[in-house]
């Protein structure tokens, strides 16, 4: 920057940082941030410097608006950087942990993809998902469905290897996996599906992304901006790199894609 | 059989895919066995009277019958139904202990002890190259589910009701096809036993042609896109409505025929046959009434659906199929590769941790904080406790200084004189140098001999008494013999 900058603007710009950390804070409930945010979208010199600060902090801005407030994305190593590892300290141990670590990541695509089923409505920033247990649930085990006539179709045999369980499709072990369990108190046994995306679920609610609407359908949250943002600028974006890098993505038609999800329909399309 | 014969076999045996069908049918039914081999195990009931497989059987007959489209059994009713059976087995005990079994088999049927609630057993094949590979086959018997309402309930899996038909890894609509024109013929010449079975093969057939097409009809409902709606459901429909016509006419037949034969029959035991046949046959019809009913809704479904969901604007601007291009491709990788995909998700859409950091001021207020009580999702793991490893009493350099103290060149010693010696190295020390005296006086020679030692430490009671501050006893005379090689061993004492 070549403007001088005082030090009380540094000290706005590491405050707006500071309110985009608290994720259940709204600039439309607060004037200090509403102020802040209406600054960082006149001032662009003001801009520079927030996201000067963030990137010193080891942050990323996604989003500065009134809608969605500051929406901010850790890099890598970054301090704030939400460890897998932390999110399921206790559910992943013992030798099936790479299998755990699968089943759980796949559960937070499965809610973002529940919550916005068409690309358009992750474009739409006006557009409020709803995502419950139940159908999360049940579009996941439908597309493995799918996945498992597919295989059958092509007669292969897809047992997986005794000493290469890490060479099993992904689809079977969530098939496997019960969808819910009796247990002795009544709880939702975790180690279910039910269970590892209702854990999801209310993580991203803890995270000020989901709003918990009532108890239908296992659990029924509504989706924030905030996590409208977060799917969009920055998880489905590093997902989807790490699928292009694997070669395995297919172009789709952007204008009505879900189609595609119909696996079988997806063969027409050219490779990436 | 020689390389070159075994090389013709392995080519010949390659990709056997009816081979592996039997392992795994015969797989499906080791659950059952292995009721009746633990059941002597159980320590609650003097168990080896139940016919433990049989009650099996029974259970997963109860949840398949009860099976319909909407849901299945539920635990307390399954177990209720079985008790009257396992009571048959063993008229003298109570009901309590009855009700216990009847729980134990069904548990042990879902497996409750797996993670995955599941069975899992392993088969080999010969693999594309023509290696021998191991591979797990995972089957479950009893399924758990959960109702809109939020009740489990349970259903029986496509292998239990293979494994209790008996008819393993068929097709469903030509098996059931079958098992009705062989009902039919039974009951043409008269065999009803036969016939009971057949009928009852049918019922099951049904059951499953059924969960079939329900689930079909549950994807429509759920996401009108990721089926398609031109050609494979209407198709789908059509072939049910046929089924379902074709079944109808058929099973009209077969009651006519059995009808005719219940009124016929003068022996009281076919006519009791008879009737249960009827029972059957009415039943797979209100099942087919049952199917018939959720066919003609699907259209609707469908309509309504395709409203509510079809009508979009243009696209704004160009993102992710989270589905097709994320979720989609994931659940196809192996396990491997997914998890990697998945965990950059996962960073990126978990937002950001906030470190925290204590001030002095709130140290007590946290510390003296109620711990937060666990949410339901943080399993609490059952760890498989390894005995504590027995800690070294003495450690290696204590071992050293007895191994040099005790290192006699030829000269015997007295074994106070070794403790005192000891002693001014290491409190401790003493101890063991009079353990592995003590040891000595009955050497394990032959050992020695085995692992070609050349010298063995051997301790002589003269008759001393010790003199020493901690330990009492003989003053034994220490001294070390070389060990030739075999036959002969002779103790070189000097």
């Amino acid at each position: 920057m070549n403007e001088t900058c005082s030090l009380q603007d540094v000290t706005d710009a590491a405050r707006l940082l500071g309110l985009g950390m608290r994720p259940k804070l709204q600039p439309a409930r607060d004037l200090i941030y509403a102020d802040l945010v209406r600054r960082h979208a006149e001032d662009d010199s003001f801009r520079d410097l927030v996201e000067s600060v963030a990137e010193g902090l080891g942050l990323t801005v996604l989003a500065v608006s009134t809608r969605t407030g500051v929406v901010l994305g850790a890099t890598d190593q970054s301090v704030f950087e939400y460890k897998f590892d932390d999110y399921s300290r206790r559910v992943s141990l013992g030798e099936r942990r790479g299998l755990e670590k699968a089943l759980h990541g796949l559960a937070h695509m499965a809610v973002a993809a529940m919550a916005f089923p068409r690309p358009d409505d992750l474009a739409d920033d006006t557009y409020v998902g709803r995502v419950s247990v139940e159908q999360a649930d049940s579009m996941v085990r439908e597309a493995c469905r799918a996945l498992e006539e597919k295989s059958a179709a092509a007669e292969e045999s897809d047992d997986p290897l005794e000493d290469a369980p890490q060479l099993e499709r992904v689809w079977r072990t969530y098939l496997r996996r019960p969808e819910t369990s009796r247990t002795k108190d009544g709880r939702l046994a975790p180690s279910t599906t039910r269970g590892i995306l209702t854990k999801a679920l209310r993580f991203l609610a803890d995270q000020g992304f989901l709003v918990k609407v009532n108890d239908e359908y296992g659990e029924t949250y509504r989706t924030t901006p905030r996590y409208q943002v977060q799917v969009r600028e920055l998880a489905a974006e590093r997902a989807f790199a790490e699928f292009l890098e694997l070669g395995v993505v297919r172009v789709t038609n952007w204008s009505g894609s879900l189609r595609v999800a119909g696996v079988s329909q997806a063969e027409g399309a050219p490779d990436v | 059989m020689t390389p070159d014969e075994g090389a013709g076999w392995q080519g010949r045996a390659l990709r056997d895919e009816g081979l592996a069908r039997r392992l795994k049918a015969l797989a499906c039914t080791a659950p059952l066995h292995d009721l009746d081999a633990r059941k002597v195990r159980l320590d609650w009931c003097e168990a080896s009277v139940y016919q433990m497989a049989e009650i099996a059987l029974q259970v997963i007959d109860q949840v398949t019958i009860a099976m319909d489209f909407d849901r299945g059994a539920d635990h307390d009713d399954v177990v209720k139904r079985v008790l009257p059976f396992i009571a048959a087995q063993a008229p003298d005990r109570d009901n309590d202990e009855y009700a216990r079994v009847a729980q134990w088999v069904l548990d042990n049927l879902i497996n409750v002890g797996n993670a995955e609630r599941g069975f899992r057993s392993l088969y080999g094949t010969f693999g594309e190259s023509g290696a021998y590979e191991r591979r797990v086959f995972d089957f479950k018997l009893i399924i758990e589910l959960v109702s809109p309402e939020g009740e489990i309930y349970l259903r029986a899996s496509d292998e239990a009701i293979n494994v209790l038909v008996g008819a393993l890894d068929t097709d469903v609509e030509s098996a059931q096809i079958a098992a009705e024109v062989k009902l039919a013929n039974l009951v043409k010449r008269g065999r009803l036993s036969d016939a009971q079975l057949a009928a009852q093969q049918a019922r099951y057939r049904t059951v499953q042609y059924a969960e079939t097409l329900r689930r079909k009809l549950d994807a429509t409902k759920r996401d009108v896109r990721s089926v398609d709606w031109e050609r494979e459901v209407p198709d789908l429909i059509d072939e049910a409505l046929t089924h379902i016509e074709e079944r109808y006419r058929y099973e009209n037949a077969i009651l006519v025929n059995i009808t005719q034969a219940r009124e016929d029959a003068t022996d009281p035991v076919h006519k009791l046959r008879a009737a249960e046949l009827v029972q059957i046959v009415t039943e797979c019809m209100r099942r087919h009434t049952q199917l018939q009913a959720r066919l003609q809704e699907a259209g609707t479904t469908f309509r309504a659906e395709q409203d509510r969901q079809q009508f979009s604007g243009q696209v704004r601007r160009a993102t992710v199929d989270l589905f097709g291009h994320l979720l989609a491709p994931a659940l196809s990788l192996p396990v491997a590769d997914a998890t990697r995909r998945a965990l950059a998700f996962f960073s990126g859409v978990a937002g950001l941790a906030l470190p925290r950091s204590l001030r002095l001021s709130s140290l007590v207020e946290t510390l003296l904080a109620l711990p937060v009580e666990q949410r339901v999702m943080d399993e609490l793991l059952e760890p498989d406790l390894v005995p504590a490893a027995d800690p070294d009493v003495f450690s290696q350099e204590q071992w050293m200084w007895s191994d040099s103290l005790l290192q006699l060149d030829s000269m015997p010693r007295r074994l106070s004189g070794l403790l005192a010696e000891a002693r001014r190295v290491d409190p401790d020390l003493p101890r063991l140098v009079a353990l592995r005296v003590l040891y000595a006086l009955s050497p394990e020679i032959g050992v020695a001999i085995r692992q070609h030692d050349p010298r063995i430490l051997l301790a002589v009671d003269d008759g001393t008494e010790i003199d020493d501050p901690e330990f009492g006893g003989t003053d034994l005379l220490v001294e070390t013999a070389l060990i030739k090689n075999l036959p002969v061993i002779q103790e070189d004492v000097a």
